[in-house]
């Protein structure tokens, strides 16, 4: 992967930026500095990060297409949403809310492992259908299930996604996305893209590397959608269709593929463009796949395809010092 | 027994439905070998230019059925020239990616413009025999005759003709045909004008036969011919009839058995199962990966 | 010497088409080992089916006396079997380091929720491997193009990394197909040297697929002559030369010819 070859930050930089970040959400929350709609925007950039860099991980560093990041997400957010309203209602939100985003996770992660399962043999438009054939039997089901609402939705969520929850979650997922992106598990997904027989014959064990890409995609799609339910108060079967799997492709495709920091700018893009467009109605999703369309035919690996930001990148990867002659 | 015949005769009849759309994705996946994801919503759009003309001048079947193909199949080139061509080197999920893209531009704009669904003028009146029971409707006769002589009439396209002949050769090897004097282009072209002609013979032949049309069809119908054509093998173009009835069954006979609205679960649970264990459809061929 | 890699009864059918038949050879520990014959004898096959990527229609390939059958090519690979490809397959978009680092994290240990979290010992297991993957390079001469794009180097470089690439992994078993393809006789004369400082070296076994003759004739221990899937020779350069056999494979049968 070409990355911006200058030295990354000088030690404790990121460190100190990220506990003010931190600190700023808690006190602005605490003390109200911002009206409902701000928070509400920020908080949805938040999501859309986590869910960018997730699908991220299948779509661009591992090369493979799917469509079905909304059923994980459909997944996490009505299983936290059972936990917080049903299962564990009576117990602290402080405590309480992880255990539901993380269990939203955790089942998350588990399917995610069956489609990695199937992913073994099946590869691209396959693969693609198969992603496709999850997300609507996740919406179906969920639709003739009565225990959740059926097909009019699960109502009378907390509103317990705060803003600092959200970015505590959000540096969670970056950071724990490139830890495992600059990991033998990482370069064995980058491999599986470059060269699935190669790969193997080098050693990569390419069923591993996709479940595991597999897993921690679907689990970090999970949480997103554990904040989501809690954010939105209000699920139904018919909010994580294709066309929310879209949205996500549209973020992941226009940050590019491959990079943490084309996540993050493709999440915050498509965050303020979606508020812009809001005032089109139904139009708004005739401009987002255009843009997506006109994306793939000009710029197919997005803005920063494949290329990293240095400050996301860890110390070791750079050459050391005394090579620089 | 008659329930059961009459059941059979609407299988058959959301069968050939089906089998008229697959045939558009199966045709483009075989030349191309490439997902048009957009072929359901280019489906739907059919049965609103069907709409639109009835409302303009009130035409008989045969001439709404042939102009709704025409006008269908300009929509069919015009999607491939403008969004496909550009991407025919490019990495295959490119491709993938703006199909999906394509058939949300085009189902999300008829939402923006007919944010209701529009109710049908009737085509013509039909007859009903009763045959012991059995309720057969001309309409329905209509339906699945049209369907079928399409159908022979592409298989023997395919078989018998020089393009059909060109056709199959772009599809086994895109890089010396055009070596052997075949414009390719033209192929490709004509491939996705019959696609999108049969899926607007589909269009109309469905508003007819459920006059309720809105732009979420090419989701509710669309897809469904598009796992039809999965299940059947995709890229082969008896493999997208032959899913198209085996789903329609399943779809006619789990109503029967299951509350409605475990339809597509069935359908896709189904897709999912055949993925397993049939990877490539009742009557796909695997590709196979040069070391 | 008990053998390192033996090959018994090996036949491979695709569809109707025989491509091995009947293919049995050893190879012995620290020889060099050369298979040739001419186009389409099934040489690459063969490599295809010792490296796993192909489950041969029958007969049994032996590493160490062991079985292979069964085996996914990564496994083969860890248990020390390398290889190059034909057509080089390098990770193209990748840094030349990184190509080299991908075959030798097949020997770190540390678990995925480990490199998740960054716990010390999975940070220390990534520091040794760049070091010494680093190390690898330099000796392969790529030291100074470590941060590059594999894809951007030369032709000889690429074929010097697939090389490095494959010695990652610590294989005692290195497969080279045609590492000779596309070189002129002075390149191909320098591709013998350095095949030798690698045998040294890294005291490793080799067998090699090659057009070039003069390239097998010196450099290997032992040949075996393909053609058409089956073996019709076997020995020493100097047996193997004057085998009719195989001057009748690659000259034709002797009437057809002046």
């Amino acid at each position: 992967m070409t990355r911006w070859f200058r030295q990354p930050p000088p030690r404790g930089v990121l460190l100190t930026l990220l506990a003010a970040g931190l600190a700023a959400c808690f006190v602005i929350e605490q003390f109200g500095l911002v009206d409902d709609y701000v928070r509400f925007v920020l908080i949805t950039l938040g999501i859309n990060i986590i869910l960018c860099v997730s699908l991220n991980l299948v779509n661009g560093w591992m090369g493979e297409f799917s469509v079905g990041h909304a059923g994980f997400m459909a997944l996490g957010a009505y299983l936290s949403a059972c936990v917080s309203v049903k299962w564990l209602a009576w117990g602290d939100p402080l405590w309480m809310f992880p255990l539901a985003v993380i269990g939203g996770g955790l089942l998350a992660g588990a399917v995610g492992f069956l489609l990695g399962l199937l992913s073994f043999k099946t590869r691209g438009d396959y693969l693609a259908i198969i992603t496709l054939a999850f997300l609507m039997i996740v919406k179906s089901g969920l639709e003739n299930i009565p225990y959740v609402g059926g097909a009019r939705g699960f109502l009378g969520i907390g509103n317990q996604t705060t803003l600092l929850s959200t970015a505590i979650w959000t540096v969670l997922t970056l950071w724990a996305i490139r830890n495992l992106v600059y990991s033998r598990f990482g370069r064995g997904i980058v491999a599986v893209r470059e060269d699935e027989i190669a790969a193997n014959a080098m050693g990569v064990d390419t069923r591993k590397a996709k479940l595991a890409a597999f897993v921690v995609s679907s689990f970090f799609g999970g949480v997103a959608g554990a904040l989501f339910a809690h954010q939105l108060q209000f699920i139904n079967p018919s909010v994580f269709d294709l066309v929310k799997s879209t949205e996500i492709l549209v973020m992941v495709y226009l940050g590019g593929v491959g990079s943490l920091a084309g996540s993050i700018l493709g999440a915050t893009a498509f965050t303020f463009l979606s508020q812009a467009l809001q005032p089109l109605g139904t139009w708004r999703m005739v401009i987002l796949p255009l843009l997506l369309v006109l994306l793939m035919i000009f710029r197919p690996r997005g803005i920063m395809g494949m290329r990293e930001f240095s400050w996301f990148v860890p110390r070791r990867e750079f050459p050391a010092k005394e090579e620089k002659k | 027994m008659d329930y059961f015949a009459q059941q059979a005769i609407n299988a058959i009849q959301l069968g050939s439905i089906y089998a008229l759309i697959a045939l558009g994705y199966s045709m483009v996946y075989g030349v191309l070998v490439m997902i048009n994801f957009a072929h359901g919503d280019v489906f739907m759009v059919s049965s609103f230019f069907c709409f639109l003309l009835l409302l303009l001048l009130p035409v008989p079947f045969v001439a709404a059925l042939i102009i709704v193909m025409l006008a269908t199949a300009v929509l069919g080139v015009a999607l491939e020239r403008l969004a496909y061509r550009p991407l025919r080197n490019a990495p295959r999920v490119s491709a993938i990616i703006t199909a999906l893209g394509c058939g949300l531009i085009i189902q999300n704009t008829t939402l923006s413009l007919s944010p209701y669904s529009q109710r049908m003028p009737e085509l013509f009146v039909p007859v009903t025999w009763n045959f012991g029971g059995v309720t057969v409707s001309s309409l329905q006769l209509l339906i699945i005759g049209v369907s079928v002589g399409l159908m022979i009439g592409l298989d023997f396209f395919i078989r018998r003709t020089r393009y059909g002949m060109a056709m199959r050769a772009i599809a086994q090897d895109r890089i010396t045909v055009p070596l052997m004097g075949i414009p390719v282009n033209t192929m490709i072209a004509l491939t996705f004008a019959i696609g999108a002609a049969l899926g607007g013979a589909a269009g109309v032949l469905y508003a007819s036969a459920y006059p309720v049309i809105s732009a979420t069809m090419g989701v509710l119908i669309g897809w469904k011919a598009f796992v039809a054509a999965v299940i059947g093998g995709i890229g082969s173009v008896r493999g997208a009839v032959l899913g198209a009835y085996v789903l329609g069954s399943v779809e006619v006979f789990t109503v029967t058995v299951l509350p409605s609205t475990y339809r597509d679960l069935v359908v896709y649970a189904l897709l999912l199962v055949i993925l397993i264990f049939k990877p490539y459809g009742l009557l796909g061929r695997p590709a196979v990966q040069k070391v | 010497m008990k053998p390192l890699l033996e090959v018994r009864d090996v036949t491979m059918r695709f569809g109707g088409l025989l491509a091995v038949s009947d293919l049995s050879f050893e190879v012995t520990p620290g020889h060099a080992h050369g298979i040739i014959g001419p186009n389409g004898a099934g040489k690459t096959t063969a490599f295809n089916i010792i490296t796993g990527i192909y489950a041969p229609t029958a007969g049994d390939v032996l590493f160490r006396g062991e079985s292979l059958a069964g085996q996914r090519p990564s496994n083969i690979a860890r248990r020390g079997i390398a290889r190059t490809f034909q057509n080089i397959r390098l990770f193209r978009d990748l840094t030349v380091l990184d190509n080299v680092r991908i075959a030798s994290d097949a020997h770190a240990r540390y678990a995925l929720p480990g490199a998740m979290v960054q716990l010390p010992a999975a940070r220390r297991a990534e520091q040794e491997t760049i070091t010494r993957c680093l190390d690898l390079l330099e000796k392969f001469g790529l030291g100074d193009a470590a941060y590059e794009r594999a894809g951007d180097l030369s032709y000889g470089s690429q074929r010097r990394l697939e090389i490095a690439r494959a010695m990652a992994l610590q294989p005692a078993l290195l497969l080279l197909d045609e590492p000779a393809a596309g070189m002129n006789s002075a390149e191909t004369l320098k591709l013998v040297e350095f095949l030798g400082w690698l045998r040294d070296h890294f005291s490793v076994t080799m067998l090699l697929i090659e057009h070039h003759m003069q390239l097998v004739m010196t450099f290997c221990d032992r040949i075996t002559v393909l053609d058409f899937g089956k073996t019709i020779a076997e020995g020493t350069a100097a047996e193997v030369r004057s085998n009719p056999k195989v001057i009748e494979a690659y000259l034709g049968p002797e009437d057809g010819h002046e």
